[in-house]
């Protein structure tokens, strides 16, 4: 472990973070109000940001080593007994390793246990697909009980957090690895299972989570420039989702668009389809995520380009539904 | 909480509830008669001589807990639960039926004193450290048990548990494998051997004893024993899957099939003590 540096539990909503910085400095905050916080790594500590806690709280931090089943297995017996464990390691490593366990011990168990998988999605770049976890969510939002959240800013998550020790249930938190912009202010006011309007337009709807929403709202930017109206919505709850949002965003927009650094089977805009398409709602509507193929090693930005997540393949998406209006 | 001392008389209950197991797995025309016989009297000396709970608080905070890991021998834990006061024998007659509260394998938000769902084999003892580490955090003196199969052994997750409790010093975890040698398709020495299975996790920093596990004094012995242990302890209970009635004993057969009605009554004949006339299906437990 590093030398210890006296942690800044500020948000500088001016300067670009990673939404794993947020969840570090958020558990260190609730773990100071709530003593029952424990905190489970898989020798990731130092890049989930869950050292922190560690460094802070020693006698609740538990390095579990490279051993993900235990990981989730020993979180769901301190949730039983009455502790809420926050178990960390990368996505990937996390939901995949651990997934039975998290089928049956937790979500099967009705255990409080709290999910947390950083480095989420292609985003995280040069490790290549190993290490990039682009089905997690596909795979959770399978599992009765589970929450899935996916926070597009590092204040989002550190509130996140609040609500994931505020509410009992298995929930799972995606974070990224990579610094992103904020979209919110400290007064921001975070509701699980409540869709986050952050800009209105009345021609084109972007749902967007996570990484996402920055590149949603730089192409929502462009289409402003070229006469689209475009509203980006903040799903940062993908589970539950909330259905009445996207209904309402689906009849009173022209077309619809779900972003995500995922798979497209199985994530937001899988959950987004399920909704449209049982309500009969017929609207130009398009998934933008990683298109069921593993991606490969490069910069952040150079995967986000050839891999179509990128903002401009935002724009181009948008401009293509409207034409069919 | 119902209370035995002699071991005689705890024989004498592990009997009893081999009897109401083979009547509940009959009467619910499936489930897994073998492992809830090998691990009766294992079960029994822990439920009616060393575990505190309250029954009608399942959610006692200072309560031992026990972890049915090889979850799939549940009738045998349903049936003692039962006879423990958390809820009515008659509902023993419901398993694995329609609507009732005793799944085909364990389930916590059905079942008062299950402690965690399962089913799925190589999970129990990882939560069972979990347990016993916040008990260890709170300075909570509880025991927290686990029962593990010798087929379920051969999950790999289990030894990232035996490495963990070991590396974290965790107490008052009492893990105790039924080793009654048979697997679903087999012996498991022959589909894919766990020996020297004491001396594995030995070498994992474990206190570990090896006993009979159908010798009722032995049993008691060692759990005392284990009650005053401080590094977490494993008992390798060398068993007989289905004993207690000669052609279930060592026939991978009954690992997961229901006795017929003359098997039935030709299994509650060599236990013995068959007190009522009743058909299993009108309430007849023992």
């Amino acid at each position: 472990m590093a030398e210890s540096v006296k942690l800044n539990l500020s948000f500088d909503t001016s300067k670009p973070e990673a939404t794993r910085d947020g969840f570090g400095k958020g558990l260190v905050i609730e773990g100071k109000k709530n003593k029952d916080i424990i905190a489970l790594d898989g020798d990731l500590a130092n890049s989930t940001r869950s050292e922190w806690f560690g460094q802070e709280f020693p006698d609740r931090f538990f390095n579990v080593g490279i051993a993900e089943q235990n990981l989730v297995g020993m979180a769901a017996g301190l949730a039983l007994a009455g502790k809420i464990p926050f178990a960390c390691s990368f996505a990937g490593f996390l939901v995949n390793r651990g997934h039975d366990i998290i089928r049956i011990s937790v979500a099967y168990s009705n255990a409080n246990v709290k999910l947390i998988g950083t480095h989420g999605g292609i985003q995280i770049g040069e490790d290549g697909p190993s290490n990039q976890s682009m089905s997690d969510i596909a795979s959770l939002r399978a599992l009765p009980r589970m929450v899935i959240v996916n926070p597009c800013d590092a204040l989002e998550a550190a509130k996140a957090v609040e609500a994931f020790v505020k509410t009992k249930g298995p929930m799972y938190m995606r974070l990224t690895r990579n610094k992103l912009p904020y979209f919110h202010k400290e007064d921001y006011k975070f509701q699980l299972g409540k869709a986050d309007i952050i800009k209105e337009g009345k021609d084109a709807t972007i749902l967007a989570t996570g990484a996402l929403v920055a590149e949603a709202m730089k192409a929502a930017k462009e289409l402003e420039n070229e006469g689209i109206s475009t509203r980006v919505i903040n799903i940062h709850t993908i589970k539950p989702l909330d259905a009445e949002a996207v209904l309402q965003a689906a009849r009173s927009t022209k077309v619809m668009i779900t972003a995500e650094d995922h798979n497209v089977i199985g994530g937001l805009g899988g959950g987004v389809a399920e909704v449209i398409a049982q309500q009969q709602i017929s609207i130009p509507f398009r998934i933008i995520g990683v298109k069921d193929s593993f991606a490969e090693s490069a910069t952040p930005d150079q995967l986000f380009e050839k891999y179509g997540l990128s903002y401009p393949h935002l724009v181009t998406a948008v401009k293509d539904l409207m034409k069919r209006k | 909480m119902k209370k035995i001392e002699s071991i005689e008389e705890l024989e004498g209950k592990a009997r009893e509830l081999r009897i109401t197991t083979l009547k509940m797995i009959h009467a619910a025309g499936s489930g897994h008669p073998g492992g809830s016989l090998s691990a009766a009297d294992l079960l029994t000396a822990i439920y009616y001589r060393f575990m505190r709970f309250k029954a009608d608080q399942p959610n006692w905070p200072e309560r031992d807990r026990l972890i049915l890991s090889k979850g799939h021998c549940c009738p045998i834990l349903y049936a003692i639960l039962a006879d423990q006061g958390y809820f009515e024998k008659e509902k023993l007659m419901t398993l694995r039926k329609m609507g009732s509260i005793l799944q085909g394998h364990p389930d916590r938000n059905k079942t008062p004193g299950i402690e965690v769902s399962s089913g799925s084999l190589g999970q129990g003892l990882s939560v069972a450290a979990g347990m016993a580490l916040a008990g260890k955090i709170d300075k909570k003196p509880y025991k927290t048990y686990c029962i593990l199969g010798d087929g379920e052994f051969q999950e790999g997750s289990n030894y990232e548990a035996l490495m963990a409790a070991a590396h974290f010093r965790i107490p008052n975890l009492v893990a105790i494998l039924d080793y009654n040698q048979i697997q679903q398709c087999g012996m498991v020495k022959d589909i894919m051997h766990i020996d020297p299975v004491g001396e594995k996790v030995k070498a994992f920093g474990w206190k570990v004893y090896e006993i009979d596990g159908h010798d009722m004094g032995e049993i008691v012995m060692t759990l005392e024993k284990a009650q005053k242990d401080t590094q977490p302890v494993f008992i390798v209970a060398h068993t007989v899957k289905g004993k207690g009635v000669s052609f279930m004993e060592l026939n991978k057969d009954f690992h997961g099939r229901a006795p017929s009605d003359a098997e039935l009554h030709a299994a509650l004949q060599e236990l013995g003590t068959v007190t009522s006339t009743q058909h299993p299906a009108q309430g007849g437990v023992a």
